[in-house]
């Protein structure tokens, strides 16, 4: 059939850019086109179950927010029930007694169905390695991709969902391994990040005068 | 500030408050696990201590000794803003005897917190309306906050994929095999307290 | 429709009734925390109300008995993680409790912005997630948008913007940044203006008063006879505030009021929080005006406080106290302390037990929402079920908190 590159989302971990050669018998050219259209609407409009529990929580609402809106990715839809979803985010931390819910909320989703780990309790079980806590729900499900971090800043967590969205896109192939977010750095801080304090008009150095020095010393 | 509390424990209790003291400004009377539910109800009904909100129950567990476990019931008074600490000894090696009267009938509040101390720690209360592991699940064996519980032993309920079974690398490393790094602090040092450390503190009450 | 003129027995066209059980599961939409409430109802009506928690516990006693006293603090940041500073300041208290230290005034003042700016960020966080959950969800944005803004300040401070870590035995990990005392000085008055338009928008709204009014209403007495502290119980009536009945940091020096409620239902626990959120600002602006902008942060006890940086790569001194500081510990004095700070839901204990050694022996946390949650069943009994969400709301009930 040809050649189909994927493209790797900003920050894929494990693998490079990879090459698909679908075989000429095994795929038509409507059904490759079909797909790929599947495969744009699915990502685009993920019906969530947020199975949230702990502090990754807090990230999560951050998320919904209108400073890191998850709206633009169309992932804002949080369907509460799992046999209305096709994304599970598991946020937080999944403890023994949580895991056979977890289970069979997963169980309940119908497929195509994704997961992923948001947050390193739910990747592996973070610095509670007890008694009580799962370590990492690739234990107890199988995960698309995991978003380490403790919580993890909105911006890798919506990496973390791009990368799941040129999963989605790669069809069948690309989801045969798991992703992970790695940590990447934005330009420094300049003054105007400040978004929320920043006056519409005038210079943002103006409100916080002691920002003025500050940038003055990292030039 | 409030030694007053501790006499008067001791004025009407006499021999069954084993030891007294007030280090670091907590007033503390551990008692014999007979008279526990007197003494609640004397500290709670007392117009002049009134303790009337149930601050913390926990459990405190010292393998060395017996008998072991040690119920700590912190206890406050909202009108008169004094505290005191309770404590009695039950137990032995193998947790036969671990048992104390239950004082929910006296603060509601102590509903949970009994069911807490059951679930971790082992200790059962003896008249509780529903003693059932709270924070464990029903399925679980043994107490987690007993010292003799390892930290790292599990029981899953739901057991866990193989890597043949999910196809993808599961385990993930840890930073430090079993037998290599410094555990950083863990398990360095005996629990008795046979610790150099000490003698660069001064005791409660000496000048530092 | 024509009147039955039929002679009809007592109840005989009454449906049969019988207790339904209803599971209002561990993952469940309200964003709270995860809890398990099994429901017995007779149609609407809830009959009995069973509680059950620990789908959260971490164990977070069994793991402080694995590392040293300063290795705590990242697992007491993600108890309340909602206002995790406050975690901080009330562990770094205890331990300085039973080491006899005292930290330095600036430090004191830096403590209680700190914790102010957790406990606004716990109280916008509450309220919006009770606003949300009741379906106005444009309020819940706006105090995120608030929250947002606390956490840059804190982010700018301490480096992370939820579990920051950042307290110390003896001190903070960081002195304050120059540019703290100006970002909060422009971040509070937005704040304020937010939650004064989630306000407007809230308590004028006639079917949002009516869900809160006189829904899962508790007598003071009752709530002092369960263990409830905090904005719960000064919702019923009662003043009792740490902060105020036994002042600790700098907390007598400046001026604030402890709202109160009178009826102690949901409407009041709502409002309390809003109340508190204005008090704090009162105290942030306070101290703002009387934090010392030089001085130490770290009072300077060589036992418990990390030596400098230059001194452990020059002086052998230097590098012995480092390593010794942070393999075996901070050698915290033989004893046991109780000491008690105001948290985001109430009164936040720490009950330690040290045996001299660099390990505690036990880290006891008394959390106020496991009480105050330990109090649901009673305000849920004969109340229907929609009354479940705002009143569950209304309680914070922390997960991390809660089931420790």
């Amino acid at each position: 059939m040809g050649d189909m590159n994927r493209r790797a989302g900003s920050a894929a971990a494990s693998q490079p850019t990879q090459s698909l050669t679908l075989d000429g018998n095994e795929q038509g050219f409507a059904t490759t086109r079909v797909d790929a259209l599947l495969g744009w609407a699915r990502k685009y409009s993920l019906f969530a179950y947020p199975f949230v529990t702990a502090c990754c929580g807090m990230e999560f609402m951050a998320l919904t927010s209108p400073r890191f809106d998850l709206a633009r990715f169309g992932a804002e839809a949080p369907r509460f029930s799992p046999r209305q979803s096709d994304l599970l985010w598991v946020v937080g931390t999944i403890s023994q007694r949580q895991a056979p819910v977890l289970k069979r909320i997963y169980e309940q989703m119908m497929e195509p169905k994704y997961v992923l780990a948001f947050g390193t309790c739910a990747s592996s079980g973070g610095f509670y390695d007890n008694y009580t806590t799962v370590p990492g729900i690739d234990k107890i499900i199988p995960t698309d991709v995991y978003i380490p971090g403790c919580p993890p800043r909105p911006e890798a967590v919506l990496d973390g969902l791009m990368l799941l969205q040129d999963k989605i896109a790669g069809g069948e192939a690309a989801r045969r391994s798991p992703g992970v977010v790695k940590p990447r750095f934005d330009p420094p801080h300049a003054v105007g990040d400040l978004v929320q304090l920043r006056r519409s008009a005038s210079d943002p150095r103006d409100l916080v005068p002691a920002l003025h020095e500050r940038e003055e010393k990292a030039l | 500030m409030s030694e007053a509390v501790l006499e008067k424990l001791k004025a009407r209790f006499g021999s069954a408050v084993l030891e007294t003291h007030s280090d670091f400004g907590d007033d503390t009377a551990v008692v014999d696990a007979s008279v526990w539910k007197d003494v609640a109800r004397f500290l709670r009904e007392d117009p002049s201590l009134d303790f009337d909100m149930p601050v913390d129950l926990c459990g405190v567990d010292y393998p060395s000794r017996t008998p072991r476990m040690e119920v700590v019931l912190h206890l406050y008074s909202v009108s008169k803003r004094h505290r005191v600490r309770l404590k009695t000894r039950v137990g032995d090696e193998e947790m036969d005897g671990a048992e104390v009267d239950s004082l929910v009938a006296i603060w509601p509040g102590l509903d949970w917190l009994e069911r807490e101390v059951y679930d971790m720690s082992g200790v059962r209360f003896r008249g509780h309306p529903d003693l059932r592991r709270i924070l464990m699940y029903p399925e679980f064996e043994g107490h987690p906050l007993q010292k003799t519980y390892p930290a790292e032993r599990t029981q899953p309920l739901v057991p866990y994929r193989t890597e043949d079974e999910a196809g993808v690398p599961i385990q993930k490393q840890p930073p430090f095999g079993p037998d290599e790094g410094m555990p950083f602090g863990r398990r360095a040092l005996p629990h008795d307290g046979t610790s150099a450390g000490e003698a660069a503190w001064s005791k409660p009450g000496e000048e530092n | 429709m024509e009147p039955l003129d039929i002679e009809l027995e007592e109840g005989e066209l009454e449906l049969p009734a019988e207790p339904m059980h209803l599971n209002m599961g561990p993952s469940h939409p309200a964003m709270h925390g995860t809890v398990r409430i099994v429901l017995e109802l007779s149609g609407e009506t809830i009959v009995k109300a069973d509680v059950q928690i620990g789908y959260l516990h971490r164990g977070f006693e069994k793991m402080c008995e694995r590392g040293t006293w300063a290795q705590v603090f990242p697992y007491v940041d993600r108890l309340n993680y909602v206002s995790p500073m406050l975690n901080n300041v009330g562990y770094a208290l205890a331990v300085e409790k039973l080491c006899g230290l005292a930290v330095p005034e600036r430090c004191q003042w830096y403590r209680m912005a700190l914790g102010e700016l957790a406990r606004i960020s716990d109280h916008l966080t509450c309220d919006g997630a009770m606003a949300m959950e009741l379906g106005a969800f444009t309020p819940f944005l706006w105090f995120i948008k608030a929250r947002e803004m606390i956490w840059d300040i804190l982010e700018e401070e301490t480096g992370a913007r939820l579990t920051h870590s950042f307290g110390r035995i003896g001190g903070m990990a960081k002195p304050p940044t120059p540019a703290f005392k100006d970002l909060c000085r422009a971040a509070l008055p937005k704040i304020l203006q937010l939650v004064e338009e989630g306000e407007r928008m809230l308590l004028k709204n006639r079917i949002f008063i009516d869900r809160l009014e006189n829904v899962g209403a508790i007598s003071g007495k009752d709530a002092i006879a369960l263990g409830w502290t905090g904005p719960s119980l000064r919702a019923t009536g009662v003043a009792y505030d740490v902060r105020k009945a036994h002042p600790y940091l700098k907390y007598d020096e400046v001026d604030f009021d402890v709202p109160v409620g009178t009826r102690g239902d949901t409407l009041d626990r709502f409002l309390v929080r809003l109340g508190e959120l204005r008090q704090s600002k009162r105290i942030i602006e306070q101290v703002l005006d009387r934090m010392p902008d030089e001085g130490p942060v770290n009072c300077d006890d060589p036992r418990v406080v990390l030596p400098d940086k230059d001194d452990v790569y020059t002086t052998i001194e230097g590098t012995i106290r480092h390593f010794k500081l942070i393999m075996e510990g901070a050698k915290v004095p033989r004893g046991e302390v109780y000491s008690y700070t105001e948290g985001g839901n109430g009164e936040l204990g720490y009950y330690l037990v040290s045996d001299g050694t660099g390990t505690p022996y036990r880290v006891r946390i008394r959390p106020p929402c496991f009480q105050i949650t330990g109090g649901l069943h009673k305000l849920l009994e004969g109340r229907m079920l929609s009354d479940i969400v705002p009143t569950f709301g209304s309680l914070n009930m922390i997960g991390g908190e809660c089931d420790h």
